[in-house]
This record gives C-alpha cells, structure tokens and sequence, in this order.
C-alpha cells in the first residue's frame, strides 16, 4: 500500500496537477516545457541505474547515447524545417549537397528506427570489444569516459557536418506541428511522462525478474555467476544495449522540448553530471534514479538563477555528503527513515 | 571413472605449480586432497572448473577432454566449485542465491521470462533443508553467519545439479559442531555426486575420508591412500611436519 502512494502522488502531481495548472493559467508553459526535459533526463537515468545501480558497471557515456538520440531527431526536424534547401549551418559552412548520412533523416520513420538502433548498436559493439576483454571496475570507467571524449571531439569539428560547437538549433515543426506552440509542448511533456512511466515498469518488471537478479549477482560477484553457468558476458552486453536505448530514448524527446543540441550535452562532464544524478538520488533503486535525476534538475534551475556562480558547489557538496553519510541517496535516506521492511517470502 | 588426469602440468612464471602425472576420481567417490600450503591443491582445482588453463597434460571428464575450456562450458558440463572464500551473492536473498544457482537454461530471454515451477520451489526448500538454511531463506545472504555462507555456497553448487563437487576447505573458519555438520552434510552429497574436497583439518579428514586420500606436496602426487595409511606415512608426517626441502629430497 505504502507503496501505490508514492505512484499515486507521482501522477498525480504530474499527469494532473501541472498540466490542469497550465490550462487555468497557474502554470507557465515554460515550467511545463522544463519537466518535460527532467523527464527526459530520468528516462536515461533508469537506464544508468540498471548499468550501474544494478550490474555494478560503470559507464560514463551515456550522455553520448542520449546526444546520439537528439542528434538524429534533430537532424530530422532540421530537414523539414529547411524543406527543398540545405539546412542553414551548412550554406554557411558552403556545403553543397547533402551529406549522405543526412539522407535517411528525411523521411520520419526512418529517423525513429535510426535513432534507437544508432546507439544501440554503437552501445553493442564497444561493449563487446569491452567485455569480452574482461575490461571491469575503474578501467571501465576511464575507457567509456575516453569514449565520450573522442565523440565529443568528433562532434565538435564543423568537418563531422553535424553543425560543429553551435551543434543544431532552429527546428520548428515536428510531424508538421509548430514547436513553438504551447498545446505542442503540453503535447510533447505529456508524452515524456508516459514514456517515462512506460520505462519505469519495464525496468522495473525486469529487475524483478530473474534477469534483473542475474545482474545483481554480477555485481556481487562475477566468478560465482560464471561458475553457475550464466555467460556473464551476455547479460553485461545486453544491459549494456539496454541502458543506451533509455539514453537514446530520452534524447530523442529532448530535442524537441529544448529547440538546440550541442556537442556540449555529450561531453564527459556531461555523462559523471548523469551518473551523480543516479548516486545522489539511490543507485541500485529504479525509484532512487527517478527522484534524483528530476530533483537535481530541478535544483539545478533553481539554484543557477538564485546564485549562479554557486551550482557546482552545491552538487559537490550535495555529492560528498551523500557518499559520507547516507550512501544509498535520497530515497535511501527515506527509506531508512520509514523503517520500511524488505519483502518476504 | 568419472574423472581421469595424466601428465597435467601448469607453471605460474617458472615456478612449477602442479605436475601431476596420474589422478583419477570412480563416480560418487568422495576423495580428500591433502598437503601443505603451495602445494598446488586449489590450483588442481582451478583447472578442473576452467578458470586455470594447464600448460600441458589432460583431463578427462566423463571421458571427454575438458582441459582449456571455459568456467561456462565446464559447469554446464557438470563440474560444481566452492570457492575456499565463501563466494555467495550478498546482495540478494539465500532464496533467490538458491534460485539462481538450479539447473535450468540460463540465457538472456529464458531469464527474462522465467517462472519458477513448484518442482524446482520444492527441489530449492529440499536442499535449504539439506544444509539447514530453511529458516533464512528470506533473509540477505550478506548477512549470514560465516558458516551459514559456506553452506549455502555448498547449497548453490549442489542445486547446478554436478556430477562432481569440487570443494574447497569447507571447514575453514568454522566452529567445531558446524566442521562436523559440514562433514555429514558431504557424507551425505557424496550418495549422489563425486566429490574432491581439500582439508587441513585431520580430524574433519578422518570424519569425511571413508575412502582414499590424496597427498600433493610441492605439485607432485605424493602418496595415495586410506586415511589410517596416510596418518602413519612418514613422508606425509615429514612434509606437514615442514622438514626442509633437502631432506625431502633425500628421501
């Protein structure tokens, strides 16, 4: 019971409350539009935290499957906003003709079914390369965080043609509805959240099933899985592919709801942000994931016009008194409050 | 046999750490493997479950060659290993530590969409009950008791359902009543499975050894026997009594 209240609070707040705020005029459509980005951002936390919270594996790219989603919507939107004519970063950049890997953008579904296998196969071959080496533990950490650096700076350079430092920016129609319309951003917020519920249960299914306990048994300890006969590296590879879709996911409706991506949301600092988000609100519970990627952004925009100099002190301290005193995040912290009891059998 | 070795070698950077020229295991044999520390014990061990791979030599299992093939392959095989550090999941419950041990396909989507049977519920209460782990089966497995965690890694190994256990120091660190619990419950497993268990503690041994024990000392088989045999070979008590290496030799 105590349980369906935290769901029942979650809908309600933000299925109902927010958006019938809106409507009476209570609610700018900009907070609205915001939300709708921290949802976004908790979709890829789920998947970090199935990676992370759950296997015990650290990755420090997910923000780059996240940018690989929005690059590939934005790149769509982009073509139908320029129509017949080049995308105008490219005429300045006197780019002539399409690059052919901007061909497939055009069409709508292609871009969808692009944007989920891009990273998802990208996630795939790294992880096999990774985990089939037996690469584990800080190694990899630092070769993820490698990863991300090499694609930022890939990203960065206007030869990629994907728009250079000022990434991509000025679309305005998706599927033919302006962006710029408020019913297109309640729209499109109101999407994010059931995309994001929708993740939620299915991480949540999967955790629970012996799947998701294969996975913490990996990161107990990974030689007695072996030993009991699990191909450790399937499971490590597929959670991999798993939790670079959520990124992708959650990148995919984040372009839209913010107008412009650039290689800055993909940069290393970018992806330890993500991981932190996890650790502050409670690696290791999908819920814990949730509560701290929507809170710390939502203290992230409270904070960056209350005191603007101060963020990363926040965060900072934010982080070392998590890590010291209650290590398993805020909703760990809850938790242990309630005195909740673990579940029997 | 369920289990024959010749001429298995494996050296750790020069030093020689087992050379063993002739080992073999009946099926449902419970054989004790003793011998000073190095004297390549868990490293035989190692090889048998795949997680060393021998220089040279061969290991026939059920007479199918197992040696250079991986820890997966050679469970799935029917090889079973206890870690001499109680190697259990800590984070999930005894139950689920059980569950995820039994015999069953173990791929991705078979995980995914698994239901457990009653069949395989009553198999998993049977062995809890097997090594007295019933009344903690919903319980955190990091927080049993240092012998608790040896049986049920005990537990983990019989439910993969092996022809042969491979048991490390069962005993270590454990109380007296808890050694000689340890010792029926092998007694017992050894009706059905093959068993190598390696020991230090003589009286455990005597309890456990009703068949042959095996002596390694530096790598090298050095004598084979019953318990009473081995109490009074003068080489065994010369090698656990840390005579130097020259005398050894000598004899």
């Amino acid at each position: 019971m105590e349980k369906k209240i935290y769901y029942l609070l979650f809908i309600a707040i933000f299925a109902l409350l927010l958006p019938a705020g809106h409507l009476m005029g209570l609610v700018s459509i900009n907070t609205i539009s915001l939300w709708g980005r921290y949802f976004c951002f908790a979709i890829a936390a789920l998947g970090i935290d199935l990676i992370w919270g759950y296997t015990g594996i650290l990755s420090m790219c997910q923000a780059l499957f996240f940018c690989l989603g929005s690059y590939g919507i934005a790149m769509h939107m982009l073509l139908k906003t320029a129509g017949a004519s080049l995308p105008e970063f490219m005429v300045w950049n006197k780019v002539e003709s399409l690059p052919f890997f901007w061909v497939p953008f055009q069409s709508l579904g292609l871009t969808l079914i692009l944007c989920l296998i891009i990273p998802s196969l990208f996630a795939f071959i790294t992880g096999y390369v990774l985990f089939r080496s037996r690469i584990k533990g800080v190694y990899m950490a630092i070769i993820t965080q490698a990863l991300a650096l090499a694609m930022w700076l890939l990203f960065l350079r206007n030869e990629t043609g994907l728009g250079g430092t000022n990434g991509l920016t000025d679309f305005r129609t998706l599927i033919g509805l302006p962006l710029s319309s408020p019913y297109v951003k309640l729209g499109l917020y109101l999407i994010s959240l059931l995309l994001l519920c929708v993740a939620y249960f299915a991480c949540n299914k999967m955790t629970q099933s012996k799947f998701g306990k294969v996975l913490q048994a990996i990161r107990d300890s990974e030689s007695r899985v072996s030993f009991t006969a699990y191909k450790v590296m399937d499971y490590k590879l597929a959670v991999f592919v798993i939790a670079a879709l959520l990124a992708a996911v959650g990148g995919m409706l984040y372009a839209p709801q913010t107008g412009i991506i650039t290689p800055g949301r993909m940069d290393v600092k970018a992806s330890v942000e993500m991981v932190m988000w996890v650790a502050l609100g409670g690696r290791g519970k999908l819920k814990g994931a949730i509560a701290g990627a929507l809170l710390v952004n939502f203290l992230y925009s409270i904070c960056t016009s209350l005191f603007p100099d101060s963020w990363l002190y926040i965060l900072g301290f934010l982080f070392v008194i998590t890590v010291l005193f209650f290590d398993k995040g805020f909703v760990g912290l809850i938790d242990t409050l309630t005195k909740r009891k673990e579940p029997c059998y | 046999m369920l289990l024959s070795v010749n001429n298995l070698a494996v050296s750790f950077g020069g030093v020689h750490a087992l050379s063993l020229s002739q080992f073999s295991l009946r099926d449902k044999e419970l054989r004790v493997i003793i011998g000073p520390n190095g004297a390549g014990k868990s490293t035989f061990l190692d090889i048998l479950c795949g997680r060393t791979k021998p220089d040279t030599g061969e290991v026939l299992f059920n007479h199918k060659p197992i040696a250079g093939m991986t820890e997966v392959s050679i469970a799935r095989l029917g090889i079973g290993r206890k870690f001499q550090q109680p190697s259990v999941f800590p984070g999930l419950t005894v139950y689920d530590n059980l569950l995820l041990a039994a015999k069953m396909k173990k791929d991705i989507l078979s995980s995914l969409f698994f239901r457990p049977s009653q069949l395989l519920k009553a198999r998993i209460h049977e062995v809890a009950e097997k090594i007295g782990l019933t009344k903690v089966l919903s319980s955190i497995a990091g927080a049993l008791s240092h012998g608790q965690k040896q049986w049920l890694e005990i537990g983990i190994v019989v439910l993969q359902d092996p022809k042969l256990l491979l048991i490390d120091e069962p005993a270590a660190g454990m109380s007296d009543e808890e050694t000689y619990k340890t010792g029926e419950l092998l007694l017992e497993l050894s009706n059905n499975h093959g068993i190598i268990v390696i020991e230090h503690d003589m009286k455990f041994v005597q309890q456990i050894a009703r068949e042959r024990v095996t002596v390694l000392e530096r790598g090298k088989l050095l004598v084979e026997g019953s318990f009473n045999d081995i109490r009074n070979d003068q080489r065994v008590i010369d090698c656990y009594l840390g005579r130097n290496s020259t005398q050894l030799e000598n004899l």
